[in-house]
């Protein structure tokens, strides 16, 4: 098993006729992700690079089943696209956009509690099952399949820690990047629940950042209910307090959203911290041979 | 993106929020002709991007028009160090003179975004004048927050208790309702990140005013409001900061000597922390993204090489969409161009990463080649040493 995407996985990408989009959807097919095709509002009825093209999502549910959104529009109607793709059905949404307003995620988030979707990101790399399914613009050929959980706000550090864990033959249930955004769809909580239910998944690396407070609460959440081991690292350990560390959502304001007050939040629920983010691959391995 | 108060404040008059009349002057002359219109005491106000100003001598009253110019004088031209600014300060270019209130009661008042919760807050407090954090630190109890709905939005009910919360009665109750959901309605109009009143006053003739007024904003949203985008002073940046801003890069200057740059903001922080626990210092943040371009990263070196204080650059990149060799073509590029003046060292994984160390070392640059992060800060931090002590 795993948790988000799989075999089962059929894929259609919003912005499917953007460079970006028709790039990632080619790769992720070359995964061996099932990408059922693209929507791009008045381009319906072309094909793009061999994917069919629809004018709405919920055509590509009704024609092909699809079941996951990856979404590569630009900021101004990303909020729109969560929502459509929600309004026709998908259960998993992939936000990678970077730049969307806050207050319009705000708004999205509101709209999605009445809908059964989950949406990632945005802002983020997406999600990978390794050996099943890739929605998302990671590389595959860093991961390998196996029992640890991955999930960050972080892109490329996620890329990091996945080879450093790959190249300890330790494999990956699912690596879930939540995005770097203040207001994002899925939480640390919300992947720590799922890795938890998720009877693949034996331990869970999380990697969080300065900003905000989900590591505190995924910090509560482990502690109060968390059955596997979970190793943690916090990025921006040296950032300066009141300056945005790139992701939106990365920075310390009003002295609150530190890496030292989450790194003593992890450490006081039993998560296992590692400073270094180059020894982040050998603490899991040690957890895992200790558990 | 921040601003100054007299813009904010001009925003807040225009949004219904009553502000003290006042105007901005960038010489001792126009700040007398101002005070002179204004009639009466005044205050003469430093604009700059920070708090803390009252203290470091960038707040001075003035009885009249003669003591606003000496008073302006004084000010304009400083270079105003408060614990919000960079060490050496930043120069006043502005000062805002206003008619001077006489206060009865200093409240505080603020709308900003609640990330746990995903809605926007409006906080509020009878304790004004004092930072809200350490309010909320001595006194939670005093501090009154509503959560507006994230669709419907902030309602009267709700503007309500917070007004009879800190206190307001009477007509100052009914201009205090006004009061909170217009900066709220603006909160939301103009994509603010944070509106606050500080202090929030009730004068003694009755009237309730934005004594000051901080707005920040929402840079995802800045496209769609080009007026607030034009209100960017870029004056308040560091030089660096804004030529990296034209090439779309994310830099942020620091105070040590290992420059770095990387590709991705959470891999960024990340090379930062690890020269620190190299024992060395890094010069700064610097993500150029994911899908960077030659040209962007030729730039990027530039702009970190011309930062005096490095001694030595460290280059972190985990190919995903930007490509090894992509990086390679780039940094070849600006070495040729700009010459290379410091110890570089690249460390490189990911996509097409052989190619990548193959133009590299084909180049015939002296380029320094890590393993691994680890192993690139421990190599930087010992360069930049070297370079620093001779």
């Amino acid at each position: 098993m795993s948790i988000l995407v799989d075999k089962s996985t059929r894929a259609v990408v919003q912005g499917i006729t953007g460079r970006e989009g028709a790039f990632h959807a080619t790769r992720c097919k070359e995964y061996g992700t099932t990408v059922v095709g693209g929507v791009t509002p008045g381009k319906g009825g072309t094909t793009h690079d061999g994917f069919p093209v629809w004018n709405t999502v919920v055509e590509a549910t009704a024609q092909e089943w699809a079941n996951c959104s990856l979404i590569f529009v630009p900021p101004p109607a990303a909020a729109d696209a969560i929502m459509e793709a929600a309004a026709a059905g998908i259960s998993v949404i992939v936000c990678i956009t970077e730049g969307v307003p806050a207050a319009d995620m705000v708004r999205v988030r509101e709209f999605l509690a009445s809908t059964g979707s989950r949406l990632i990101g945005p802002n983020c790399p997406g999600v990978i099952t390794p050996g099943q399914a890739k929605v998302g613009i990671m590389p595959g050929h860093i991961h390998r399949e196996g029992q640890v959980g991955v999930v960050s706000r972080s892109g490329t550090l996620t890329y990091e820690v996945v080879h450093q864990l790959t190249r300890r033959g330790i494999g990956q249930s699912t690596c879930v990047g939540i995005g770097g955004d203040p207001v994002a769809g899925t939480s640390f909580v919300d992947a720590l629940r799922l890795f938890n239910d998720d009877p693949e998944t034996r331990a869970v690396m999380l990697i969080g950042e300065i900003g905000g407070t989900a590591e505190e609460e995924a910090a509560a959440f482990v502690k109060a209910h968390m059955q596997k081991p979970v190793i943690g690292h916090v990025a921006g350990m040296t950032a300066p307090p009141g300056r945005r560390m790139g992701h939106a959502g990365a920075i310390i304001a009003g002295g609150k959203g530190t890496a030292a007050e989450k790194v003593k939040a992890m450490e006081a629920a039993g998560i296992h911290v590692c400073r270094s983010p180059a020894e982040m691959g050998a603490m899991v391995e040690k957890v895992l041979r200790a558990g | 993106m921040k601003i100054h108060e007299y813009q904010a404040k001009a925003i807040l008059r225009d949004g219904g929020v009553p502000v003290p009349t006042g105007e901005v002057a960038d010489t001792p002359a126009a700040a007398r002709a101002i005070a002179e219109r204004l009639g009466g005491r005044v205050v003469v106000k430093a604009q700059v991007h920070a708090g803390g100003r009252g203290k470091a001598g960038g707040i001075k009253l003035a009885d009249d028009p003669g003591g606003t110019e000496a008073a302006a004088r004084a000010i304009l031209g400083m270079r105003l160090k408060t614990p919000q600014t960079p060490p050496e300060g930043i120069e006043v270019r502005k000062v805002l003179v206003e008619e001077a209130s006489s206060v009865a009661r200093e409240l505080y008042l603020s709308v900003t975004l609640d990330r746990a919760r995903a809605s926007h807050v409006v906080m509020a407090s009878e304790a004004g004048g004092m930072e809200i954090e350490e309010v909320a630190a001595r006194h939670p109890e005093k501090i009154i927050r509503e959560w507006a709905h994230p669709a419907l939005d902030l309602q009267d009910f709700q503007a309500r208790r917070v007004a009879f919360g800190i206190g307001l009665a009477g007509e100052q109750f009914k201009q205090g309702v006004g009061l909170i959901r217009n900066l709220f309605r603006l909160y939301l109009a103009k994509d603010c990140s944070l509106a606050e009143i500080n202090p929030l006053v009730v004068t003694k003739d009755g009237r309730i005013l934005a004594l000051d007024a901080k707005l920040n904003f929402d840079d995802n949203a800045l496209y769609r409001h080009a007026d607030v985008a034009a209100l960017r002073d870029i004056h308040e940046e560091d030089p660096l900061d804004v030529e990296a801003s034209k090439f779309n890069l994310n830099y942020i200057r620091l105070t040590g000597n290992v420059g770095c740059m990387v590709n991705g903001a959470g891999l960024a922080m990340a090379t930062m922390d690890i020269i620190k626990l190299a024992g060395g210092e890094p010069a700064n943040f610097l993500d150029v993204g994911g899908g960077a371009s030659a040209e962007q990263i030729e730039n990027a070196f530039r702009i970190l090489s011309s930062d005096p204080s490095v001694k030595a650059v460290f280059i972190n990149i985990f190919g995903g969409i930007l490509r090894c060799d992509r990086l390679a073509e780039g940094m070849i590029a600006a070495v040729k161009k700009l010459g290379l003046r410091l110890p570089v060292v690249v460390r490189m994984e990911g996509t097409n990463v052989e190619l990548g160390k193959k133009m590299l070392a084909e180049s015939g640059l002296s380029l320094v080649t890590a393993e691994d992060m680890a192993d690139g800060a421990q190599k930087a931090v010992a360069l930049a040493r070297r370079v620093q002590s001779s």
